[in-house]
Order: structure tokens, then sequence, then C-alpha cells
């Protein structure tokens, strides 16, 4: 080995390690692999651009750009090209949060939010310990306790009476209430569907196909209008909870067959393996069935709330003011007529019912991949 | 056992019905503690909430004016938002003691459904709106024009007699909901608006550009709205209709919610009749005899309830016109209190 073979050249150490070429990591190699990797893509892409671009400058024009945030009435919004009024609904907040509740009662409704929240947190967070005395403070004290602070007529509270209850309290009401009940309910008529009993099972058909076979807005009508011809002269039953009672044996009706689909894709050797155990029925269900089938309808069970929650603006055609109801009633205000008024109203009521539905769909997914043992392909 | 427990619920049925029928609707509503008013779910100016989610306008104020005279106490009422198809039976069926809705006293009304109305405390008519940049100065220029209108009201049928009558050509251009009405307006799709003028004044504000139209003069026709009590209860009948009168005659007297406590002084005979310094008026509705004194003090006389929900100074910008007093040129006329 001379020093006359330089022209060969030979590589004695390695090259240090180059970063991917710009197109094939980062930013630019993730837009190059996932929208412009062949002719289609790049089409799409281009034409998803436009849908975009068509549908978000004029939404987005219409709530920021030309958007009316102060005012203190419908002058401030009664202006050329004018956006949403926000003015409008800022001054309309409380209306559309509480609606005709008394004023000086509203802090009732905010400590009962406050305390829901409280207690539904530590729930929704599976590593916090204590969750049995959580859940029965959420499900047994919570709705004794919202119930008297709401309504009143204990500890001096003054009686505030339903017909003035509205907004969202009401819709997150409804919705709560429908939501908890028809879990429980649903598993049971579930059950009994599927029992060898020929009067549960006939029973749990009947409601069922009765609930599911008729519109909520009938069941509403119903209860509103049929109901009190029933009822003997003087005897009132008050509005929002027949809509709540309806409600609830409504939705319950649905969660059955949800639940019932899970149990279905239960194998019968998990049945039979429970039952050479000696576990008795309910605890052959309660441990072993159950939790299996309602993690595989995780999606519908949350199909369902969503569902729920949305219906619950059909009390309006009762004559309730739920958080659509008050949106809408504030269009009549001539203080704040403008061209954009109902306009604005809807936008924000959309706006809150996707936030709500949003996270309800988001913490189903978490529940999902949390509870997760290898069934989901 | 099937038939029995028909039978049983159709004696109930009944005996719910007659009860709420005969019964002395000042005694329940005293034992009660309250008036309960329907209005309507919400028409500007007439009933609609404010800011703070109160019932406010023309109709309401007559309620809480007839719970002042009937209690001393305007907060004293409750309000039913009803539909303009559920109005009658809930005021049949004694859910509500007043309808004041925008009800149009009519003929039908009045004799085939068991109802009174009590008086008129807005008389309303169908008219037109124009862009001002037509150039019209009356409904007789606008042959040819297409007309906006709701489908299946007496509106579109008012329009049809009209246009007729006058030999004048036309086309409708018939939405079902105002809203959509509206915007086919604004849009320039037709050339004229037509609904009750107090509609137009609403519908007005919710224009691009309020100012660039123009409400005709031409009323076509006639819609006396006014509250509305069962048949078959005089005393009740009375109360609503001269808590109307007594907002009117205090307007007429120059008698206000600003100069009540002055009035309670004055040395007119009329003043002191009214305001229960003299005689006893009251007594002989049932009330206590400073009934309207309550109205006014509480409530106001009418003019001042019209200039509140209304008038010139309200968003609706609505003149007197036919809801002047009647020394003024319109029609808001009551029977003295003597």
């Amino acid at each position: 080995m001379s020093s006359n073979t330089t022209e060969a050249f030979v590589r004695t150490d390695f090259l240090p390690q180059q970063t991917a070429p710009v197109s094939e990591h980062g930013i630019v190699g993730w837009v190059m692999k996932n929208l412009f990797s062949s002719p289609l893509n790049i089409l799409q892409t281009l034409v998803g651009i436009g849908l975009l671009y068509l549908i978000i400058t004029p939404l987005f024009r219409f709530g920021i750009t030309n958007a009316v945030w102060e005012g203190a009435d419908r002058t401030a919004c009664a202006i050329d090209h004018v956006g949403a009024c926000w003015a409008m609904v800022k001054a309309k907040f409380p209306q559309y949060m509480y609606f005709q509740y008394p004023i000086d009662e509203r802090w009732r409704v905010d400590l009962v939010g406050l305390v829901g929240l409280v207690l539904l947190i530590p729930m929704l967070i599976p590593f916090v310990p204590l969750k049995k005395t959580n859940a029965i403070l959420l499900l047994v004290i919570y709705p004794v306790f919202a119930f008297i602070l709401l309504y009143g007529g204990w500890f001096g509270l003054p009686i505030v009476e339903t017909p003035v209850w509205g907004g969202l309290m009401v819709t997150l009401v409804i919705a709560v209430v429908g939501i908890v009940a028809s879990l429980p309910l649903g598993i049971l008529f579930a059950l009994g569907r599927r029992s060898d009993m020929p009067l549960v099972r006939s029973v749990s058909i009947a409601f069922i196909e009765f609930w599911r076979g008729i519109p909520l807005i009938t069941v509403l009508f119903m209860s509103s209008v049929l109901l009190p011809l029933f009822l003997p002269e003087g005897v009132t039953f008050d509005k929002l909870l027949r809509a709540l009672i309806g409600v609830a044996l409504f939705s319950s009706a649905y969660m059955a067959e949800t639940i019932r689909g899970g149990l279905q894709a239960i194998p019968k050797g998990q049945y039979e393996g429970a039952q050479a155990l000696g576990l008795s029925y309910w605890k052959m269900m309660n441990l072993i069935v159950l939790p299996q089938a309602i993690k595989h309808v995780i999606p519908g069970i949350v199909n369902s709330f969503i569902a729920l929650f949305k219906d619950t603006t059909l009390v309006l055609i009762i004559g309730m003011f739920d958080l659509l109801g008050a949106i809408q009633t504030s269009f009549t205000d001539p203080k704040w007529a403008t061209e954009t008024q109902d306009e604005t109203g809807y936008l924000f009521a959309a706006l809150i019912f996707w936030v709500f539905c949003f996270a309800m769909s988001r913490y189903s997914i978490f529940m999902e991949n949390k509870l997760h043992t290898g069934h989901k392909r | 056992m099937k038939v029995l427990s028909r039978v049983a619920l159709g004696a109930l049925v009944a005996a719910g019905f007659a009860t709420s029928a005969s019964a002395a609707t000042l005694d329940d509503i005293k034992k009660k503690g309250h008036v309960q008013c329907g209005v309507s779910q919400g028409l500007p100016g007439f009933s609609n909430t404010d800011d703070s989610g109160k019932w406010t306008g023309i109709d309401v104020d007559l309620c809480r004016a007839v719970a002042a005279a009937v209690f001393g106490d305007a907060t004293k009422v409750k309000f039913t938002p009803l539909s303009a198809k559920e109005r009658f039976t809930a005021l049949q069926s004694g859910e509500v003691d007043i309808l004041s809705r925008n009800t149009t006293w009519t003929m039908g009304r009045d004799t085939a459904l068991g109802l009174n109305f009590a008086g008129v405390n807005y008389y309303d008519g169908q008219g037109f709106m124009v862009p001002k940049k037509l150039n019209v100065k009356s409904a007789l220029e606008l042959g040819g024009a297409s007309v906006c209108t709701n489908t299946g009201t007496t509106t579109e049928l008012n329009v049809a007699d009209y246009f007729r009558s006058n030999n004048m050509k036309y086309e409708v251009v018939a939405f079902e909901k105002a809203d959509e009405v509206v915007a086919a307006y604004d849009a320039g799709r037709c050339d004229v608006y037509t609904t009750d003028r107090s509609g137009l004044a609403a519908q007005r504000l919710k224009l691009s550009k309020a100012d660039d139209h123009v409400v005709l003069p031409e009323i076509i026709s006639k819609e006396p709205l006014g509250p509305v009590v069962r048949q078959g209860d005089d005393q009740w009948f009375n109360i609503v209709k001269w808590t109307h009168f007594a907002m009117v005659n205090a307007e007429e007297m120059g008698v206000s919610k600003a100069n009540h406590a002055e009035m309670m002084k004055s040395a007119n005979p009329g003043i002191k009749r009214l305001l229960g310094t003299e005689g006893d008026f009251g007594s002989k509705l049932g009330l206590g005899n400073d009934w309207a004194s309550s109205v006014i003090s509480q409530v106001g006389n009418y003019g001042e309830v019209y200039e509140a929900n209304v008038g010139p100074n309200t968003p609706l910008k609505l003149a007197r016109g036919s809801n002047a007093l009647w020394t003024k040129g319109g029609l808001q006329y009551a029977p003295p209190v003597r």
C-alpha cells in the first residue's frame, strides 16, 4: 500500500447521516405524500381547497370580519353589509342561559351547574379513585340537591315554578335526565327482551315497539295535550315533568335496542362458561356479559345520547323554551330587529350544540380506546 | 268494565268543561293569586321578551293592567305563550283566564266559539310596503305589480279582493313563512310586500336598508285586535272591558302614570270618579274602588302603553293613526265612568 495509489479513492469513514430529502419528511413530505402523490390526489386536493374556501370565507366574513361585537340596541347592527350581530347575543346571553328564571335566584342554577361539574369531571377521568362514592354522590344525592335548589320550597328558598325555566338550563335538565334514566332502563329492557320468561319478554317487546313506533313529537304532544284530559279537574301535572318522563321512556326504548345489539355479539360460550362457574343470572350479566356487550356498543350509546341531546329542542312545540326556543323568542324583540338577527341567533345555537355534542363524541372515542382489549379491528 | 270506564271518563271530561265554563272567574283568580294570561309566542311590540327575558308589549300590558285592577299589583300575572292554533282551546278549557294575543275580532269568532271580545286595544289593517325607488304614492298605482305574501292566509285573499275590485292586474309570490316572504322582498323578487301594518313595521326592521322602503297609506282590511274572555261570566267580561276603557279614559282626561299622584287630588269630577276618590264604581265590578287608580299608577294610560311598546319612539315607529283617541281623529273611544 504505497502513496502513489492516491488516484483511487477509498472512503475510510462513514458519511454523516443526512436528513431525508425535503420532499420526504416534515410538512413538505407530508403534503407531498398525502395531498399531491398522484394526479387524482392532486385534483381532489384542489377541489377540497376550493370547497373549503367557498364555505369558510363567507362564514369568516359573516362571523368575524363584518360582525358587530359591541352595541346597545339595533342601531349598532343596522348598517350596510353587516355580519353577525354578536352584540345582540351579548345582551341576550342571560336570557339564552336561564330564560325567565328570576334574576335574583340565578345563582342557584349556577351552583347546581358547578356542583354537577365538580362531581362529573372526576367521574370521567379513569384514574381518579373513589369511583363508588363519587357515583353515589352524582346519581343519588346530586339529583335531590339539584331539584331542591332549582325548584326551591325548602330551606327558605322561594319556589321557582317550571314555566319560567328555560334556555340552556332546561336543555341540560332534559338531556341529563334523559341520558341518566335511559341507560339503566335500556339495559333492563334489552335483557327483558332476551329473557326466557314469556311475561317479561312480551312486556319488554311491547314497551320497546310502542315507544319506537311513535315519533318523539307525538309523545310530547300527547303528554301536554292529551294527558290533562284524562286527569281530574284541578289536578295538574307539571309540563316539564311530563316532557322529562316522555323523553326518558322514548330514549330508553332506543337504548334497549342498541344494547341488545351488543348482547347479540357475545358468543354463547361466555354465557355457558359463566353458568358452569355457578354464577347466578344477575352475576353472570354484571360480571361477564354486560361489560363486554356495552363495550361493543359505546359508539351506538353515544349516538343515542347525542341524538337525545339534540331532540330536546322539540320541547319548543309544547310551549317550553329550551336554548333554541329562547333564541327564537328573542327574534321578536324589535329592540334588536336587524337583517341578520335570525342568522346570528341560529349560528350561536349551532355553536353551543356543536360544543356539547363534539365533547360527548370525543369522550366516547377516549373511552373506546381505554377499554380496547383487542376486539377492535 | 271497559264501558264503565269509558262512561266515567266521559263524565269526567264533561264535568271538567262544565265547571270551567260557569265558575266565577274572578273568585278563581283571587284564590290562586294571579291572572293567567295567554299571549303570542312572539310578536314585536305586542308580546315579546326583552333583554332580561321579561314579557313586554301592548298585549302584555293589558294583562298587567287587569292584574293591577284585580289585585292592585300589576306583577300578579303569569303568561302562557300560545300558538295561533291552540289559543282558543286554551281559553275555552280554562288554561288561561284572558286571551290577549293580537286576535282579530270577527263575527264568526264572537258568535260560534263561546267567547266574547272585550274591546279593541289595537286597530290593525292590512297594508302595503314598497321600495322608495319605485316612486309609488298610493296602492292604486300598483297595477301589474308582483306581490309578496304568505300562503293560505286571509292576507292573500284580501289582496285578491282589493286588486280585483280596483281592476288591476297583479302577480302573487307567496311563501309559507314570514321570514321567507321578507327575504324574497328584500332580494327584489317582488315589488310589494303586504301583511298587517303592525307586521310591516316589524318586518321592515329586518330589511337590509329599512329606510329605502315606505308603507303606503291605504288599509285594505279591518283587523280589530283585542282581548278575549270566555262567554258566560259577565263579571269577568266587565272587568277586562272596563280595564281597557279606564286606560283610554285616563288618556282622554290627561291622567298618566307620571302625574297620577297629583291627579288623585284633582277636583275634576270625571277624574275623581275614574280614580275612585268619589263614587263606588269599583265595587260594582267586584273590585276595590281604587281599581283604575292601580291600573294607571302601575301600568299607565292607553297612550303611554302605546308609546312605550309600538309608538314613534320605539323601533317600530307606528304612528297613532286609527289608534288615536276619538278626540284626535282616531277610533279609541271609551264610555264614561259615571
